[in-house]
Protein backbone atom coordinates (compact mmCIF):
# COMPACT_ATOMS: atom_id res chain seq x y z
CA UNK A 1 0.00 0.00 0.00
CA UNK A 2 1.52 3.13 -0.75
CA UNK A 3 1.54 6.64 0.81
CA UNK A 4 1.68 9.85 -0.59
CA UNK A 5 4.09 11.96 1.49
CA UNK A 6 2.80 15.92 0.46
CA UNK A 7 6.05 17.68 1.57
CA UNK A 8 8.43 14.83 0.47
CA UNK A 9 5.68 14.95 -3.09
CA UNK A 10 6.94 11.07 -3.43
CA UNK A 11 4.67 8.15 -3.12
CA UNK A 12 6.33 5.60 -0.70
CA UNK A 13 5.18 1.84 0.41
CA UNK A 14 3.36 2.66 3.97
CA UNK A 15 4.66 -1.21 5.15
CA UNK A 16 8.37 -0.53 4.08
CA UNK A 17 8.08 3.28 6.35
CA UNK A 18 6.69 1.70 9.41
CA UNK A 19 9.56 -1.31 9.03
CA UNK A 20 11.85 1.67 9.18
CA UNK A 21 10.19 2.81 12.01
CA UNK A 22 9.75 -0.56 13.75
CA UNK A 23 13.50 -1.61 13.12
CA UNK A 24 14.88 1.79 13.85
CA UNK A 25 12.90 2.16 16.81
CA UNK A 26 13.77 -1.74 17.84
CA UNK A 27 17.03 -0.66 17.96
CA UNK A 28 16.48 2.96 19.91
CA UNK A 29 14.89 0.67 22.27
CA UNK A 30 17.73 -2.05 22.73
CA UNK A 31 20.46 0.71 22.79
CA UNK A 32 18.96 3.37 24.26
CA UNK A 33 19.72 5.89 21.40
CA UNK A 34 17.35 7.88 19.82
CA UNK A 35 17.86 6.71 16.33
CA UNK A 36 18.21 9.69 14.26
CA UNK A 37 21.13 8.67 12.90
CA UNK A 38 20.36 5.56 10.91
CA UNK A 39 16.85 6.62 10.46
CA UNK A 40 18.15 9.75 8.62
CA UNK A 41 20.23 7.83 5.98
CA UNK A 42 17.81 5.34 5.56
CA UNK A 43 15.20 7.78 4.61
CA UNK A 44 17.59 9.18 2.43
CA UNK A 45 18.32 5.37 0.80
CA UNK A 46 14.67 5.03 0.44
CA UNK A 47 14.17 8.20 -2.16
CA UNK A 48 13.45 10.77 0.68
CA UNK A 49 15.46 14.20 -0.37
CA UNK A 50 17.95 14.80 2.02
CA UNK A 51 16.31 17.92 3.44
CA UNK A 52 13.34 16.54 3.98
CA UNK A 53 14.61 13.56 5.69
CA UNK A 54 16.61 15.53 8.27
CA UNK A 55 13.61 17.86 8.95
CA UNK A 56 11.01 15.23 9.16
CA UNK A 57 13.24 12.76 11.53
CA UNK A 58 13.61 16.18 14.12
CA UNK A 59 9.96 15.78 14.34
CA UNK A 60 10.10 12.48 14.68
CA UNK A 61 13.05 12.36 17.20
CA UNK A 62 10.52 15.24 19.29
CA UNK A 63 7.75 12.50 19.85
CA UNK A 64 10.46 9.54 20.53
CA UNK A 65 12.19 11.37 22.95
CA UNK A 66 9.00 12.46 24.79
CA UNK A 67 7.95 8.87 25.63
CA UNK A 68 12.05 8.18 26.88
CA UNK A 69 11.89 11.34 28.79
CA UNK A 70 8.34 10.21 30.88
CA UNK A 71 9.68 6.76 31.63
CA UNK A 72 13.24 8.41 32.64
CA UNK A 73 11.34 11.38 34.62
CA UNK A 74 9.25 8.53 37.03
CA UNK A 75 12.25 7.14 37.78
CA UNK A 76 13.67 10.64 39.00
CA UNK A 77 16.98 10.21 36.52
CA UNK A 78 16.35 13.62 34.89
CA UNK A 79 18.35 16.91 36.07
CA UNK A 80 16.34 19.05 34.73
CA UNK A 81 18.87 22.02 35.48
CA UNK A 82 21.66 20.39 34.03
CA UNK A 83 19.07 19.79 31.02
CA UNK A 84 17.94 23.75 31.22
CA UNK A 85 21.91 24.63 30.37
CA UNK A 86 22.04 22.30 27.81
CA UNK A 87 19.30 23.45 26.42
CA UNK A 88 19.76 26.81 26.28
CA UNK A 89 22.93 26.09 24.21
CA UNK A 90 21.04 24.05 22.28
CA UNK A 91 18.63 26.46 21.27
CA UNK A 92 20.73 29.06 20.08
CA UNK A 93 23.22 25.74 18.23
CA UNK A 94 20.25 24.28 16.58
CA UNK A 95 19.19 28.13 15.39
CA UNK A 96 22.80 28.57 14.22
CA UNK A 97 22.57 25.24 12.41
CA UNK A 98 19.24 25.83 10.41
CA UNK A 99 20.90 28.88 9.44
CA UNK A 100 23.85 27.07 8.65
CA UNK A 101 21.59 24.68 6.48
CA UNK A 102 20.08 26.96 4.01
CA UNK A 103 23.45 28.33 3.16
CA UNK A 104 25.23 24.84 2.30
CA UNK A 105 21.50 24.00 0.86
CA UNK A 106 21.56 27.11 -1.47
CA UNK A 107 25.93 26.46 -2.06
CA UNK A 108 25.05 22.47 -3.70
CA UNK A 109 26.90 21.33 -0.52
CA UNK A 110 24.56 20.63 1.65
CA UNK A 111 24.65 16.85 0.70
CA UNK A 112 28.43 16.47 1.28
CA UNK A 113 28.36 18.34 4.94
CA UNK A 114 25.96 16.07 5.78
CA UNK A 115 27.64 12.59 4.83
CA UNK A 116 30.64 14.08 6.17
CA UNK A 117 29.55 15.10 9.03
CA UNK A 118 28.17 11.51 9.56
CA UNK A 119 31.43 9.79 8.53
CA UNK A 120 33.29 12.19 11.04
CA UNK A 121 31.23 11.65 14.24
CA UNK A 122 29.90 8.01 13.58
CA UNK A 123 33.74 6.85 12.91
CA UNK A 124 34.84 8.61 16.02
CA UNK A 125 32.26 7.62 18.50
CA UNK A 126 31.60 4.20 16.74
CA UNK A 127 35.65 3.46 17.08
CA UNK A 128 35.63 5.10 20.97
CA UNK A 129 32.91 2.67 22.01
CA UNK A 130 34.07 -0.27 20.39
CA UNK A 131 37.18 0.05 22.41
CA UNK A 132 35.59 0.70 25.58
CA UNK A 133 33.49 -1.79 25.72
CA UNK A 134 36.15 -4.50 24.32
CA UNK A 135 37.86 -2.96 27.34
CA UNK A 136 34.62 -3.50 29.85
CA UNK A 137 34.54 -6.77 28.77
CA UNK A 138 38.29 -7.46 29.21
CA UNK A 139 38.31 -5.78 32.54
CA UNK A 140 34.85 -7.95 34.00
CA UNK A 141 36.98 -11.53 33.01
CA UNK A 142 39.63 -10.10 34.85
CA UNK A 143 38.48 -8.11 37.88
CA UNK A 144 42.23 -7.38 39.29
CA UNK A 145 42.97 -5.13 36.05
CA UNK A 146 43.20 -1.19 37.56
CA UNK A 147 40.42 0.88 37.59
CA UNK A 148 39.79 4.02 35.66
CA UNK A 149 39.59 6.95 37.92
CA UNK A 150 35.57 8.37 38.62
CA UNK A 151 36.33 12.09 38.69
CA UNK A 152 39.28 13.31 36.38
CA UNK A 153 40.06 16.51 36.62
CA UNK A 154 41.09 18.60 33.17
CA UNK A 155 41.35 22.18 32.03
CA UNK A 156 37.59 22.46 32.37
CA UNK A 157 37.77 22.55 35.54
CA UNK A 158 39.80 25.99 35.66
CA UNK A 159 36.79 27.94 33.26
CA UNK A 160 35.25 30.74 35.19
CA UNK A 161 30.98 31.05 35.86
CA UNK A 162 31.22 27.71 38.13
CA UNK A 163 27.66 26.55 38.89
CA UNK A 164 26.08 23.55 41.65
CA UNK A 165 24.51 21.09 39.91
CA UNK A 166 23.24 19.47 42.78
CA UNK A 167 21.38 16.41 41.31
CA UNK A 168 24.24 15.19 38.91
CA UNK A 169 26.70 16.25 41.94
CA UNK A 170 28.51 18.36 40.08
CA UNK A 171 30.12 22.04 40.53
CA UNK A 172 31.93 22.94 37.18
CA UNK A 173 31.45 25.99 34.89
CA UNK A 174 28.82 26.50 33.19
CA UNK A 175 30.77 27.21 30.01
CA UNK A 176 31.01 23.80 29.64
CA UNK A 177 27.26 22.15 29.47
CA UNK A 178 26.65 25.51 27.31
CA UNK A 179 28.97 24.98 25.20
CA UNK A 180 28.54 21.34 24.69
CA UNK A 181 24.36 22.30 24.00
CA UNK A 182 25.49 24.40 21.52
CA UNK A 183 27.57 21.84 19.54
CA UNK A 184 25.24 19.56 20.04
CA UNK A 185 22.83 21.82 18.50
CA UNK A 186 24.28 22.18 15.39
CA UNK A 187 24.95 18.80 14.69
CA UNK A 188 20.88 18.42 15.60
CA UNK A 189 20.11 20.70 12.87
CA UNK A 190 22.55 19.69 10.01
CA UNK A 191 22.86 15.51 10.45
CA UNK A 192 18.58 15.41 11.64
CA UNK A 193 19.63 13.97 14.61
CA UNK A 194 18.94 14.13 18.45
CA UNK A 195 22.38 14.24 18.77
CA UNK A 196 22.29 11.77 21.69
CA UNK A 197 24.93 9.75 20.39
CA UNK A 198 27.32 12.70 20.75
CA UNK A 199 25.87 14.18 23.80
CA UNK A 200 25.52 10.85 26.04
CA UNK A 201 29.57 10.22 25.81
CA UNK A 202 30.20 14.01 26.96
CA UNK A 203 28.11 13.94 29.40
CA UNK A 204 29.90 11.34 30.95
CA UNK A 205 33.60 11.73 29.99
CA UNK A 206 33.33 15.52 29.61
CA UNK A 207 31.49 16.49 32.10
CA UNK A 208 31.43 13.76 34.30
CA UNK A 209 27.95 13.12 35.14
CA UNK A 210 26.48 10.17 37.08
CA UNK A 211 25.59 7.57 33.99
CA UNK A 212 22.14 6.65 35.46
CA UNK A 213 21.53 10.59 34.74
CA UNK A 214 22.52 11.00 31.57
CA UNK A 215 20.30 9.47 29.35
CA UNK A 216 17.05 10.74 30.64
CA UNK A 217 18.78 14.32 30.90
CA UNK A 218 19.92 13.89 27.38
CA UNK A 219 16.46 12.93 26.29
CA UNK A 220 14.90 16.12 27.85
CA UNK A 221 16.87 18.24 26.40
CA UNK A 222 16.77 16.79 22.93
CA UNK A 223 12.74 17.13 23.13
CA UNK A 224 13.30 20.84 22.59
CA UNK A 225 16.24 21.43 20.69
CA UNK A 226 14.40 18.88 18.03
CA UNK A 227 11.26 21.05 18.55
CA UNK A 228 13.17 24.28 17.84
CA UNK A 229 14.88 22.24 14.82
CA UNK A 230 11.49 21.37 13.53
CA UNK A 231 10.11 25.24 13.75
CA UNK A 232 13.00 26.65 12.35
CA UNK A 233 13.06 23.91 9.43
CA UNK A 234 9.75 24.29 8.70
CA UNK A 235 9.67 28.09 8.70
CA UNK A 236 13.27 28.84 6.65
CA UNK A 237 12.59 25.57 4.40
CA UNK A 238 8.89 24.27 4.15
CA UNK A 239 10.61 20.99 4.64
CA UNK A 240 8.91 19.08 7.21
CA UNK A 241 6.76 16.43 6.57
CA UNK A 242 3.99 15.92 9.06
CA UNK A 243 2.87 12.48 7.53
CA UNK A 244 6.74 10.82 7.10
CA UNK A 245 7.25 11.63 10.77
CA UNK A 246 3.96 10.35 12.35
CA UNK A 247 4.32 6.89 10.00
CA UNK A 248 7.90 6.48 11.29
CA UNK A 249 6.73 7.04 14.82
CA UNK A 250 3.89 4.48 14.32
CA UNK A 251 6.82 1.57 14.11
CA UNK A 252 8.62 3.51 16.11
CA UNK A 253 7.06 3.16 18.89
CA UNK A 254 6.05 -0.71 18.72
CA UNK A 255 9.79 -1.35 17.90
CA UNK A 256 11.09 0.74 20.72
CA UNK A 257 8.82 -1.70 23.41
CA UNK A 258 10.34 -4.56 21.96
CA UNK A 259 13.70 -3.17 22.38
CA UNK A 260 13.95 -2.02 25.25
CA UNK A 261 12.42 -5.40 26.45
CA UNK A 262 15.13 -7.59 24.61
CA UNK A 263 17.78 -5.06 26.00
CA UNK A 264 17.62 -6.75 29.58
CA UNK A 265 18.79 -10.36 28.13
CA UNK A 266 22.10 -8.89 26.84
CA UNK A 267 24.95 -7.49 29.01
CA UNK A 268 25.92 -3.98 29.11
CA UNK A 269 29.30 -4.16 27.25
CA UNK A 270 27.54 -6.46 24.69
CA UNK A 271 24.93 -4.28 23.46
CA UNK A 272 27.76 -1.22 23.71
CA UNK A 273 29.98 -3.07 21.67
CA UNK A 274 27.14 -3.64 19.24
CA UNK A 275 25.35 -0.70 19.05
CA UNK A 276 29.40 0.53 18.26
CA UNK A 277 29.11 -2.15 15.73
CA UNK A 278 26.26 -0.44 13.93
CA UNK A 279 26.81 3.21 14.37
CA UNK A 280 30.50 1.81 12.12
CA UNK A 281 28.06 0.18 9.52
CA UNK A 282 26.10 3.71 9.24
CA UNK A 283 29.56 5.27 8.72
CA UNK A 284 31.31 2.88 6.47
CA UNK A 285 28.36 3.34 4.03
CA UNK A 286 28.30 6.96 4.26
CA UNK A 287 31.80 6.60 3.44
CA UNK A 288 31.52 4.43 0.64
CA UNK A 289 28.86 7.01 -0.67
CA UNK A 290 31.67 9.23 -0.95
CA UNK A 291 33.96 7.53 -2.33
CA UNK A 292 32.94 5.75 -4.79
CA UNK A 293 32.08 7.26 -8.31
CA UNK A 294 28.49 8.03 -8.67
CA UNK A 295 26.59 6.24 -11.42
CA UNK A 296 26.10 9.84 -12.86
CA UNK A 297 28.17 12.40 -12.10
CA UNK A 298 25.36 15.24 -12.76
CA UNK A 299 22.82 15.92 -9.71
CA UNK A 300 19.33 17.84 -10.25
CA UNK A 301 18.15 20.32 -7.64
CA UNK A 302 14.96 21.43 -8.55
CA UNK A 303 13.86 23.10 -5.46
CA UNK A 304 16.76 25.20 -5.19
CA UNK A 305 16.88 28.82 -4.29
CA UNK A 306 18.03 31.69 -6.00
CA UNK B 1 -17.80 4.65 -46.37
CA UNK B 2 -15.26 6.91 -45.38
CA UNK B 3 -17.41 9.78 -44.73
CA UNK B 4 -19.89 7.31 -42.54
CA UNK B 5 -16.99 5.87 -40.20
CA UNK B 6 -16.24 9.50 -39.44
CA UNK B 7 -19.38 10.51 -38.67
CA UNK B 8 -19.88 7.19 -36.59
CA UNK B 9 -16.15 8.42 -34.65
CA UNK B 10 -17.77 11.48 -34.02
CA UNK B 11 -20.75 10.32 -32.26
CA UNK B 12 -18.67 8.38 -30.44
CA UNK B 13 -16.81 10.99 -29.48
CA UNK B 14 -20.17 12.75 -28.23
CA UNK B 15 -19.47 14.55 -25.32
CA UNK B 16 -16.36 15.88 -27.12
CA UNK B 17 -17.56 17.94 -29.88
CA UNK B 18 -20.00 20.38 -26.57
CA UNK B 19 -16.48 21.96 -25.99
CA UNK B 20 -14.52 22.06 -28.90
CA UNK B 21 -15.06 24.93 -31.05
CA UNK B 22 -15.90 24.77 -34.97
CA UNK B 23 -12.66 26.43 -35.90
CA UNK B 24 -10.78 23.25 -34.68
CA UNK B 25 -12.50 20.64 -36.66
CA UNK B 26 -11.73 22.80 -39.77
CA UNK B 27 -8.61 22.16 -39.56
CA UNK B 28 -9.01 18.15 -39.47
CA UNK B 29 -7.84 17.15 -36.32
CA UNK B 30 -9.83 16.75 -32.90
CA UNK B 31 -8.42 15.16 -29.73
CA UNK B 32 -9.70 15.18 -26.07
CA UNK B 33 -8.38 13.43 -22.45
CA UNK B 34 -10.84 10.88 -20.77
CA UNK B 35 -10.37 13.73 -17.70
CA UNK B 36 -8.57 17.23 -17.59
CA UNK B 37 -7.32 16.65 -13.81
CA UNK B 38 -5.09 13.89 -12.33
CA UNK B 39 -5.54 14.06 -8.05
CA UNK B 40 -2.22 12.94 -6.17
CA UNK B 41 -4.40 11.68 -3.42
CA UNK B 42 -2.74 10.17 -0.43
CA UNK B 43 -3.02 6.42 -2.28
CA UNK B 44 -1.93 7.79 -5.55
CA UNK B 45 0.56 5.55 -7.25
CA UNK B 46 0.54 6.85 -10.53
CA UNK B 47 -2.43 6.76 -13.14
CA UNK B 48 -3.36 6.57 -17.01
CA UNK B 49 -5.13 9.43 -18.73
CA UNK B 50 -6.95 8.27 -21.98
CA UNK B 51 -5.88 10.70 -25.22
CA UNK B 52 -8.32 10.19 -27.86
CA UNK B 53 -9.25 11.86 -30.95
CA UNK B 54 -10.16 11.84 -34.60
CA UNK B 55 -8.77 13.28 -38.21
CA UNK B 56 -10.75 14.35 -40.97
CA UNK B 57 -7.43 12.88 -43.30
CA UNK B 58 -5.78 9.95 -43.24
CA UNK B 59 -1.95 10.58 -41.16
CA UNK B 60 0.02 9.89 -38.44
CA UNK B 61 -0.12 11.28 -35.41
CA UNK B 62 2.55 12.49 -32.62
CA UNK B 63 1.48 13.16 -28.98
CA UNK B 64 3.71 15.45 -26.77
CA UNK B 65 2.85 16.00 -22.83
CA UNK B 66 4.65 18.76 -20.81
CA UNK B 67 5.01 19.60 -17.72
CA UNK B 68 5.10 23.08 -16.83
CA UNK B 69 8.86 24.64 -16.83
CA UNK B 70 10.84 25.05 -13.56
CA UNK B 71 14.51 26.44 -12.94
CA UNK B 72 16.58 23.56 -12.55
CA UNK B 73 19.94 23.49 -11.17
CA UNK B 74 22.02 20.80 -12.62
CA UNK B 75 25.40 20.31 -10.54
CA UNK B 76 28.62 18.29 -11.49
CA UNK B 77 30.54 16.02 -9.17
CA UNK B 78 34.33 15.75 -9.55
CA UNK B 79 36.77 13.87 -7.47
CA UNK B 80 38.63 16.21 -4.73
CA UNK B 81 41.10 14.20 -2.23
CA UNK B 82 39.50 10.86 -2.93
CA UNK B 83 35.79 12.19 -2.55
CA UNK B 84 33.25 13.39 -4.92
CA UNK B 85 32.29 16.70 -4.80
CA UNK B 86 29.61 19.30 -6.48
CA UNK B 87 32.11 21.36 -8.18
CA UNK B 88 30.46 23.27 -11.16
CA UNK B 89 26.56 24.15 -11.37
CA UNK B 90 24.91 25.30 -14.51
CA UNK B 91 21.41 26.68 -13.73
CA UNK B 92 18.39 26.02 -16.61
CA UNK B 93 15.59 28.90 -16.34
CA UNK B 94 12.80 27.23 -18.08
CA UNK B 95 13.90 22.99 -17.72
CA UNK B 96 10.08 21.08 -18.11
CA UNK B 97 9.13 18.94 -15.02
CA UNK B 98 7.60 16.31 -17.26
CA UNK B 99 8.10 15.64 -20.68
CA UNK B 100 6.56 12.55 -22.67
CA UNK B 101 6.13 11.98 -26.36
CA UNK B 102 3.84 9.28 -28.11
CA UNK B 103 3.77 8.60 -32.37
CA UNK B 104 1.58 6.13 -34.43
CA UNK B 105 5.38 5.50 -35.97
CA UNK B 106 8.80 6.36 -35.04
CA UNK B 107 8.98 10.56 -35.31
CA UNK B 108 12.02 10.27 -36.87
CA UNK B 109 10.31 8.50 -39.81
CA UNK B 110 7.38 11.46 -39.77
CA UNK B 111 9.14 14.25 -39.25
CA UNK B 112 12.49 16.06 -40.78
CA UNK B 113 14.93 17.33 -38.05
CA UNK B 114 14.23 20.66 -38.90
CA UNK B 115 10.74 20.21 -38.14
CA UNK B 116 10.99 18.47 -34.92
CA UNK B 117 13.42 21.02 -33.55
CA UNK B 118 10.84 23.68 -34.52
CA UNK B 119 8.36 21.88 -32.67
CA UNK B 120 10.45 20.54 -30.11
CA UNK B 121 9.49 16.89 -30.26
CA UNK B 122 11.97 14.40 -29.29
CA UNK B 123 14.62 14.88 -26.34
CA UNK B 124 17.09 16.10 -27.88
CA UNK B 125 15.15 19.24 -29.05
CA UNK B 126 13.98 20.35 -25.38
CA UNK B 127 14.76 24.34 -25.59
CA UNK B 128 16.67 24.52 -22.46
CA UNK B 129 17.89 27.80 -21.56
CA UNK B 130 21.01 28.42 -19.49
CA UNK B 131 20.73 31.40 -17.07
CA UNK B 132 24.46 32.72 -17.69
CA UNK B 133 26.15 32.26 -21.17
CA UNK B 134 29.39 29.10 -20.99
CA UNK B 135 30.93 27.35 -23.26
CA UNK B 136 28.72 25.44 -25.10
CA UNK B 137 30.79 22.02 -25.28
CA UNK B 138 30.39 22.33 -21.42
CA UNK B 139 26.55 23.52 -21.56
CA UNK B 140 25.63 20.41 -23.72
CA UNK B 141 26.91 18.48 -21.16
CA UNK B 142 25.20 19.81 -18.23
CA UNK B 143 22.31 19.19 -20.44
CA UNK B 144 22.53 15.87 -21.34
CA UNK B 145 22.75 15.50 -17.35
CA UNK B 146 19.63 16.70 -16.66
CA UNK B 147 17.89 15.13 -19.47
CA UNK B 148 19.20 11.29 -17.87
CA UNK B 149 18.63 12.40 -14.68
CA UNK B 150 14.80 13.01 -15.68
CA UNK B 151 14.96 9.89 -17.56
CA UNK B 152 15.68 7.88 -14.84
CA UNK B 153 13.43 9.38 -12.34
CA UNK B 154 10.78 8.53 -14.72
CA UNK B 155 9.03 12.06 -15.49
CA UNK B 156 11.15 12.52 -18.99
CA UNK B 157 10.19 9.50 -21.85
CA UNK B 158 13.24 7.82 -22.99
CA UNK B 159 11.08 5.80 -25.17
CA UNK B 160 8.38 7.45 -27.76
CA UNK B 161 5.08 5.66 -26.36
CA UNK B 162 2.16 4.17 -29.07
CA UNK B 163 -0.95 5.73 -30.07
CA UNK B 164 -3.15 3.62 -32.02
CA UNK B 165 -4.82 4.63 -35.11
CA UNK B 166 -8.45 2.54 -35.28
CA UNK B 167 -8.99 2.91 -39.14
CA UNK B 168 -8.66 5.63 -40.96
CA UNK B 169 -9.93 8.35 -38.65
CA UNK B 170 -9.78 7.90 -35.16
CA UNK B 171 -6.66 7.57 -32.58
CA UNK B 172 -5.97 7.03 -29.17
CA UNK B 173 -3.08 6.37 -26.56
CA UNK B 174 -2.95 5.94 -22.84
CA UNK B 175 -0.59 8.34 -21.07
CA UNK B 176 1.32 7.34 -17.93
CA UNK B 177 1.93 9.75 -15.19
CA UNK B 178 3.82 8.04 -12.61
CA UNK B 179 3.51 8.16 -8.91
CA UNK B 180 6.68 11.36 -8.97
CA UNK B 181 4.31 13.39 -11.30
CA UNK B 182 5.56 16.97 -10.82
CA UNK B 183 2.25 19.15 -9.71
CA UNK B 184 0.93 22.13 -12.21
CA UNK B 185 -0.51 22.63 -15.11
CA UNK B 186 0.60 20.56 -18.32
CA UNK B 187 -0.06 20.90 -21.87
CA UNK B 188 -0.85 18.31 -24.46
CA UNK B 189 0.04 18.84 -28.02
CA UNK B 190 -1.63 16.54 -30.96
CA UNK B 191 0.04 16.74 -34.29
CA UNK B 192 -1.38 15.58 -37.41
CA UNK B 193 1.59 14.63 -39.61
CA UNK B 194 1.56 13.39 -43.44
CA UNK B 195 3.84 13.47 -45.92
CA UNK B 196 6.97 14.43 -43.67
CA UNK B 197 5.02 17.79 -42.31
CA UNK B 198 2.53 18.84 -39.69
CA UNK B 199 -0.92 19.70 -41.03
CA UNK B 200 -2.58 20.62 -38.20
CA UNK B 201 -1.95 20.74 -34.46
CA UNK B 202 -4.14 21.18 -31.44
CA UNK B 203 -3.20 21.31 -27.62
CA UNK B 204 -5.49 20.65 -24.35
CA UNK B 205 -4.61 21.46 -21.18
CA UNK B 206 -4.09 19.15 -18.47
CA UNK B 207 -4.09 20.02 -14.67
CA UNK B 208 -1.88 18.04 -12.25
CA UNK B 209 -2.40 18.63 -8.39
CA UNK B 210 -1.94 17.40 -5.15
CA UNK B 211 -5.73 16.65 -3.68
CA UNK B 212 -7.58 16.08 -0.07
CA UNK B 213 -5.22 15.59 3.15
CA UNK B 214 -2.21 16.07 1.14
CA UNK B 215 -2.89 18.87 -0.41
CA UNK B 216 -4.69 20.70 2.30
CA UNK B 217 -1.14 19.77 4.56
CA UNK B 218 1.19 21.11 1.58
CA UNK B 219 -0.74 24.76 1.27
CA UNK B 220 -0.62 24.73 5.15
CA UNK B 221 3.08 24.32 5.52
CA UNK B 222 4.21 26.98 3.00
CA UNK B 223 1.06 29.25 3.48
CA UNK B 224 1.18 29.45 7.34
CA UNK B 225 4.67 27.61 8.11
CA UNK B 226 5.32 28.99 11.61
CA UNK B 227 1.69 27.60 12.40
CA UNK B 228 2.49 24.49 10.74
CA UNK B 229 5.56 24.25 12.77
CA UNK B 230 3.92 24.51 15.87
CA UNK B 231 1.26 22.30 15.30
CA UNK B 232 4.02 19.34 13.47
CA UNK B 233 5.65 19.46 16.86
CA UNK B 234 2.20 19.55 18.99
CA UNK B 235 1.57 16.55 17.45
CA UNK B 236 5.04 14.77 18.01
CA UNK B 237 4.30 15.70 21.65
CA UNK B 238 0.96 14.16 22.10
CA UNK B 239 1.91 11.30 20.09
CA UNK B 240 5.06 10.70 22.02
CA UNK B 241 3.02 11.30 25.46
CA UNK B 242 0.19 8.96 24.38
CA UNK B 243 2.84 6.15 23.61
CA UNK B 244 4.67 6.62 26.65
CA UNK B 245 1.25 6.46 28.33
CA UNK B 246 0.10 3.48 26.84
CA UNK B 247 3.05 1.40 26.48
CA UNK B 248 3.52 1.96 30.25
CA UNK B 249 0.15 -0.17 30.65
CA UNK B 250 1.16 -3.17 28.73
Amino acid sequence: MQIYLPIAEISLNVFLLLGMGGGVGFLSGLFGVGGGFLMTPLLIFAGVSPAVAVASEANQVVAASVSGVLAHTRRGNVDFKMGGVLLMGGLVGSGFGVWLYSILRAMGQLDLVISLSYVLFLGTIGTLMLIESVRASLRRRNPSAPRRKLHQHTWFHGLPFKVRFRKSKLYISILLPLGIGFFVGILSAIMGVGGGFVMVPAMIYLLGMPTMMVVGTSLFQIIFVTANVTFLQAVNNQTVDVMLALTLLAGGVVGAQFGSRFAGRLPAEHLRALLALVVLAVGVKMILGLVIEPTDLFSLDVGAAL
Amino acid sequence: MKARLFIIGVLFLGALFATVPRAVLAQGLVADLSRHEVNITTGFVGTDVLLFGAVETEGDVIVVVRGPNKRTVVRHKSRVGGIWINDSEVSFANAPTFYRVASSRPVADLLKRADRTRHRIGLNNLRLRPERASDPKRLASFRAGLIRNKVRSGVYGEKPGRVALLGPHLFRSTLHFPANVPTGTYLVEVYLVRNGSVISAQTTPLRVAKAGLGAEIYQFAHRNSALYGIIAILIALLAGWLAGVVFRKV
